[in-house]
């Protein structure tokens, strides 16, 4: 058995007198790609906010690669390993930016040097040639701009990439071929992926484990091929694979 | 057979500084009391085929037909307030997302009987119980308390059942449904789409269900239409849709991922500009 990546120890997360996060654990092998899946409001993406620092977390544990984190605070050194992937291509890039100086950002802010050698690289590795390098991202189709922010996740060359629902927003086709260039990275750099959707199916295309959560709650996690045999003892997941594979008149 | 909707070489292109884009350019069908699915990704001019039968076609838009025809009222020559008459009271249509959807300073009783008493001439009282029995309709548990709620504090699902309520209060005879569940959860998804289903074929209405989904549109109607840069490219009964012919709606139907077969990477569409011809 591997090492373990990124682990979550009985982590709560209150907004006020609400538990979005209710000691919730889950452990995240390297070179894994796990995934979450839950309804709205089931604290799925409270969960990747908080591993990112995005949120703070009232109690409980975060072990990122040997190294535990508390409340919002990361080092420079964690978004070295750790970087995020968000669900709204249209909100996650700034509008007045090129595509450039979206992509310098990290490198300036990590103290990269060789910054264009390594913006044309991040560009040809998502499919996009160098001619999308001076655009601004109102210029770009979602799934042009989505190839973007997977850019600029991966321009630090992580080690983990927490992705919140990458291809919600975007058509079925295009979302294929976000899910084939997110495999194909994957791939390529050994990374480990911390997947979040509501989508079973996509779920289990790109994951090999999978927590379903409900209400702040995990319900139960289980490994893809025990989904695949319905070997999972949980009514919700059962309700959550029906629910996924479409509408059936009875 | 009558039919109920005639749409014959329906054009809408919208002037723009960069030239004029043509979003739908030449789709026809006819629609009896039957389910019809219009399927096409973003920009397929699936949206604006429905938006033009509703007449919601912005006023800047040039939009031409050989016939646009609803119970054989040509819907181009009918002047505004036919066209109010008719929309609301006989044609419905039933929008994305019912958080921007519904009027957010109204109750969602008064929004409802509002519709009631543009198109009908009914008291309060009646109003109030018509409201109150569609949305037992859409059962909705309490519809004595939801009836006072406003749109903000129901949930995105309720939302959905509500605005099903008050599009089908009047009883129309076309139902346009453009993308009527993409905006909610999977579980919730379900549920809003099997009470569809049922008042639908319940008041025999007929239904235009607009969506990308190409799985699901067949699983809930009879027929479906797929488009493609403003055309029609394939039209074909749901329970044929394993014998497609045009390569686009096959790679629609291939591209997605489904649970129990590990395809890597996905097929995905290689788009021909011979399509969009």
């Amino acid at each position: 058995m591997s090492a373990s990546a990124l682990s979550v120890r009985n982590m709560v997360v209150a907004f006020d007198d609400f538990l979005a996060l209710d000691d919730v654990s889950i452990d995240v092998r390297e070179g894994e790609s796990f995934g979450i899946v839950g309804e709205s409001g089931s604290g799925k993406s409270t969960l990747l906010r908080a591993i990112a620092g995005l949120n703070s977390f009232e109690s409980g544990s975060l072990t990122v690669a040997g190294t535990s984190y508390r409340g919002q605070t990361r080092s420079k050194d964690f978004y070295r390993t750790v970087q995020m992937v968000f669900q709204d291509p249209y909100g996650s890039l700034h509008p007045r930016q090129t595509v450039d100086r979206l992509l310098l950002e990290p490198l300036a802010i990590h103290g990269f040097t060789d910054v264009d050698v390594r913006i044309a690289r991040a560009l040809d590795e998502v499919g996009l040639g160098s001619g999308f390098r001076f655009r601004y991202s109102h210029q770009l189709s979602g799934g042009q701009r989505q190839r973007i922010a997977i850019a600029r996740a991966l321009i630090l060359e992580p080690k983990i990439l927490l992705l919140d629902e990458p291809t919600s927003a975007l058509d079925a086709s295009i979302q294929a071929e976000i899910l084939n260039l997110l495999e194909q990275a994957r791939k390529d750099r050994g990374l480990t992926f911390v997947m979040v959707s509501h989508d079973l199916g996509v779920i289990s295309h790109m994951c090999e484990r999978l927590t379903v959560m409900r209400k702040g709650k995990v319900v139960e996690t289980v490994s893809v091929d025990a989904l695949e045999n319905r070997a999972f003892s949980e009514d919700y997941t059962r309700a959550l694979l029906v629910a996924s594979e479409g509408f059936r008149r009875d | 057979m009558s039919k109920l909707l005639t749409v014959d070489d329906l054009r809408v292109s919208f002037p723009t500084r960069t030239g004029q884009v043509d979003a739908v350019r030449g789709v026809s069908f006819t629609l009896g009391k039957e389910r019809l699915g219009i399927v096409g990704e973003s920009g397929s001019g699936k949206s604006q085929t429905g938006r033009a039968i509703m007449g919601l076609t912005p006023g800047h838009a040039k939009i031409s037909a050989k016939t646009l025809a609803f119970d054989g009222i040509d819907l181009l020559s009918a002047s505004a307030s036919q066209r109010r008459a008719l929309r609301g009271k006989r044609v419905a249509m039933i929008l994305q997302d019912p958080k921007y959807s519904l009027n957010p300073v109204m109750t969602i009783g008064r929004q409802i009987i509002e519709t009631l008493r543009t198109h009908e001439n009914v008291s309060m009282k009646e109003g109030r119980a018509r409201a109150l029995a569609m949305l037992e309709a859409v059962q909705i548990r309490d519809p004595e308390r939801v009836f006072d709620l406003y749109p903000h504090e129901v949930s995105g699902g309720m939302g959905q059942r509500v605005m099903i309520a008050m599009m089908l209060v009047c009883g129309p005879e076309l139902l346009i449904a453009d993308e009527p569940t993409s905006a909610l959860d999977v579980t919730v998804q379900l549920e809003v789409l099997a009470i569809l289903d049922k008042l639908v074929s319940e008041r025999g209405m007929g239904l235009i269900f607009i969506s990308h989904d190409l799985r699901l549109v067949s699983s809930f109607c009879d027929r479906v239409i797929v488009m493609y840069g403003g055309r029609v490219v394939e039209e074909l009964p749901s329970a044929n849709l394993a014998e497609a012919k045009h390569p686009y709606t096959q790679g629609l139907l291939n591209c997605l991922p489904t649970i129990g077969t590990h395809r890597h990477p996905l097929p995905v569409l290689e788009r021909k500009p011979e399509w969009a011809l």
